[in-house]
């Protein structure tokens, strides 16, 4: 039941979200261009869309161009949606929206940590905060598919893209988090896809069969037990499992100390 | 009438004992009355919680709170444990037959992973991995009524499961039986797991997991309650002559299946697999697959210090899966006659050691370059299975090599031991050490290159043993 309020809250700040306001451009220096490619997803998953048919999982999806925020949101740029959105500020956001854990970091309402966190990614944001944010600014948050296709990166570095992950995965998480222009870019151009903190996609729960936003309780889990090696494309591809998982253990009013996004524009 | 007596009561008899004998069936256990509630007592090894003393069913309460935190792997070597408590292994989970357990993982907000845990003990999908599934800051909550007793390994099954069981996620629940268990001295928790880092085994620092070392497993260690020499000097298990200790084993895995030994010690009971109904007896080495546990039972005969292992050897003696079970009191001659009673446990003895003596003679190393060159494969041979390949020994057991004071202070001294031997006490960076090695009769040459090998690495002085050296002040062989 829970779930499907979410669900439904959801889709009444899509609406508001673009009803309200008239749909600010996105400055696109701070956009990366990705051209339209395949890309072979880590697991055999069905689409959150209505007549695309399931990968199989050696199948690969397209994926149509779109452009993507070159770095995570900042804990600055977050800062400035508060003071033009109250209601996601700390004291105000709805219970139903962000679990109490929401931007934990932050000292108050209007205070993120100052010009010291100004440039990190902001973290401890659930994902209708997220989403509320990427519609304010006339954008919408990458669906897995695209944030996944982002990071394949055309095959580019792979090996090194999973030590890269498998080492941020063995490292407690640092008492401040760097700023985000620290973070190296790939062959598109984006940073920080790995390394920096974890990021919400618009369809999180979508990456197995059965386990979208709609199927409560046990939600995708069960299935991310040993099973999980089923249908996957690599199994020995760790670092995917390990951000399939993630996605899988969440729900849209989590919030967690690691857990950041970015934005997407499907107008390119 | 006296035909029917006589027939009656050995029938009697027989179902008393098969009462006795067996346990109840799930079906009785799930019906069992849940009477009151309590929150469980949770031991971090190598304790265990008290027996339960309760005759009824009741709801167990257990918070079990994951961690993942940097620790120590070996001396000089860090790594990132993922536990479940803590620790590696994770608390020790003690319940009764018919339980209901309501069972709480809570993931610390500081945590990186999403976790979920899968207990053998649990009839249901995924042992409860299935409903458990946690992000970090969040916190799960399941039910399930204990069926079966025995004991049991849990451990954390999000994807990868290889990753998080090799980072420490796991430890053992056990179910007791209604009757309970004997009473014994002392009990004890033991669990091995394999770990795989991407540097070689005694390479310092804060290690990474290795991906394809686990995969193709071959690990860097395999140790005992989650570091090398975790269970030794300070730590060492004890008891006492006469008393009886029972040690609940596990393995963790994720991969290796161990050979489980106590040297010097015959398992007068051992509950295979963990299971209840069917205790063996006079067991020397039992076999505790990877997700799976035995309880082993033994009484004290006589005293010393006895060596946990897994009889796989290699991994007891190169890889850490080594512990110590020291016994104090009376000797008891009859049982065990040994003068020396610390000489079984060195299969070397002081004995000289005679090599091969008709070998080929080693080319002449020239100069230091070459003697430290040819000293390595003299190394290799002789040394290094018990100062291991980096020199940096086993704690508690075999004194390191690498940045050794007692090396480097004396080469005269360092020439007389390895050519005499050394046997009783000797304090090498602080460590006391109470071993035996053997004489070493190899030639000239041989000590002469391997002593400039030794010093010429792991930051040692960088000291050079000249054959003439060597000759002129080593212990000669009678």
């Amino acid at each position: 039941m829970r779930v499907i309020v979410a669900t439904l809250a959801a889709a009444l700040l899509l609406a508001s979200g673009g009803a309200a306001q008239a749909q600010p451009q996105p400055a696109s220096d701070d956009m990366v261009l990705l051209p339209a490619g395949n890309y072979i997803p880590a697991f055999a998953r069905q689409s959150a869309r209505a007549g695309t048919a399931p990968s199989s999982p050696d199948r690969p999806v397209r994926v149509d161009a779109f452009r993507l925020d070159r770095y995570p949101v900042t804990n600055g740029q977050f800062l400035e949606f508060v003071r033009q959105h109250p209601d996601w500020r700390k004291s105000r956001v709805k219970a139903l929206f962000a679990d109490q854990h929401y931007l934990e970091r932050w000292q108050s309402d209007l205070d993120g940590g100052g010009e010291r966190s100004a440039r990190q990614p902001v973290t401890s944001v659930s994902w209708f905060a997220a989403h509320a944010y990427c519609v304010s600014q006339g954008k919408d948050l990458p669906t897995t598919d695209q944030w996944e296709y982002a990071l394949s990166d055309r095959g580019r570095n792979q090996e090194e893209v999973k030590t890269a992950a498998l080492a941020w995965y063995g490292r407690p998480n640092p008492q401040t988090l760097p700023d985000v222009e620290t973070a190296s870019a790939n062959g598109f151009g984006v940073h920080g896809l790995v390394g920096l903190v974890w990021e919400w996609t618009l369809d999180f729960q979508n990456a197995l069969p059965g386990s979208d936003l709609r199927n409560g309780g046990d939600k995708g889990g069960g299935q991310f037990c040993g099973g999980a090696s089923f249908g996957a494309k690599d199994a020995s591809d760790y670092a995917a499992f390990m951000r399939y998982s993630l996605r899988s253990s969440l729900k849209a009013a989590y919030t967690t100390e690691n857990l950041g996004f970015r934005c997407a524009s499907r107008t390119p | 009438m006296k035909a029917n007596i006589c027939t009656i009561l050995p029938v009697v008899g027989v179902l008393l004992l098969a009462t006795n004998a067996m346990a109840a069936t799930r079906d009785e256990n799930a019906k069992d009355v849940i009477k009151g509630e309590e929150v469980a007592v949770l031991a971090d090894a190598p304790d265990v919680p008290p027996a339960i003393k309760r005759d009824h069913a009741t709801k167990v309460i257990v918070h079990l709170e994951v961690r993942e935190l940097e620790g120590r792997l070996a001396d000089g070597v860090r790594y990132t444990f993922w536990t479940f408590g803590g620790k590696v292994p994770g608390k020790f989970m003690r319940i009764r037959e018919g339980d209901l357990v309501e069972f709480h993982l809570d993931n610390h907000p500081d945590n990186k992973m999403p976790h979920n845990i899968d207990l053998h003990a649990v009839n249901g999908p995924g042992g409860g991995a299935a409903s458990s599934l946690t992000a970090p800051g969040h916190s799960s909550v399941f039910s399930f009524k204990a069926l079966n007793p025995g004991l049991y390994v849990y451990h954390c099954a999000t994807a990868p499961v290889a990753m998080h069981v090799a980072n420490g996620m796991y430890g053992l629940i056990l179910v007791e039986p209604k009757k309970g268990l004997p009473k014994v001295d002392h009990e004890y928790y033991v669990m091995q797991g394999d770990f795989y880092t991407k540097g070689a085994n005694g390479e310092q620092g804060l290690q990474p997991f290795s991906m394809s070392k686990a995969i193709d497993e071959k690990p860097e260690y395999v140790v005992f309650n989650g570091s090398v020499g975790s269970l030794s000097g300070d730590h060492a298990l004890t008891a006492k002559v006469g008393e009886t200790v029972r040690i609940f084993v596990g393995n963790g895995g994720p991969n290796l299946t161990s050979s489980f030994h106590v040297i010097g010690q015959i398992f007068d009971t051992v509950y295979q697999e963990g299971n209840m109904s069917s205790p063996v007896h006079d067991v020397q080495t039992t076999m505790i697959p990877a997700g799976g546990a035995a309880i082993v039972e033994f009484k004290m005969s006589v005293p010393g210090t006895f060596l946990l292992v897994d009889h796989s050897l290699t991994r007891a003696f190169n890889r850490g899966a080594l512990a110590q079970l020291k016994v104090s009191g009376p000797e008891n001659k009859l049982v065990y006659s040994g003068k020396i009673s610390d000489e079984v446990y060195h299969p070397e003895g002081t004995g000289i050691r005679v090599t091969d003596q008709h070998a080929e003679p080693a080319p002449a190393a020239q100069n230091k370059a070459e003697r430290i060159k040819l000293g390595e494969t003299v190394f290799k041979t002789n040394c290094m299975a018990c100062h291991q390949q980096n020199g940096q020994g086993v704690p508690h057991a075999f004194p390191p090599l690498a940045k050794s004071d007692f090396l480097n202070a004396d080469k005269l001294r360092a020439i007389k031991v390895i050519t005499g031997g050394l046997e009783g006490k000797v304090v090498v960076n602080g460590q006391e050490y109470d071993g035996v090695m053997p004489a070493w009769d190899l030639p000239d040459e041989d000590i002469a290159n391997v002593m400039s090998y030794i010093y010429g690495n792991w930051g040692n002085s960088g000291k050079d043993v000249t054959v003439d050296e060597v000759k002129a002040h080593r212990v000669k062989a009678e």
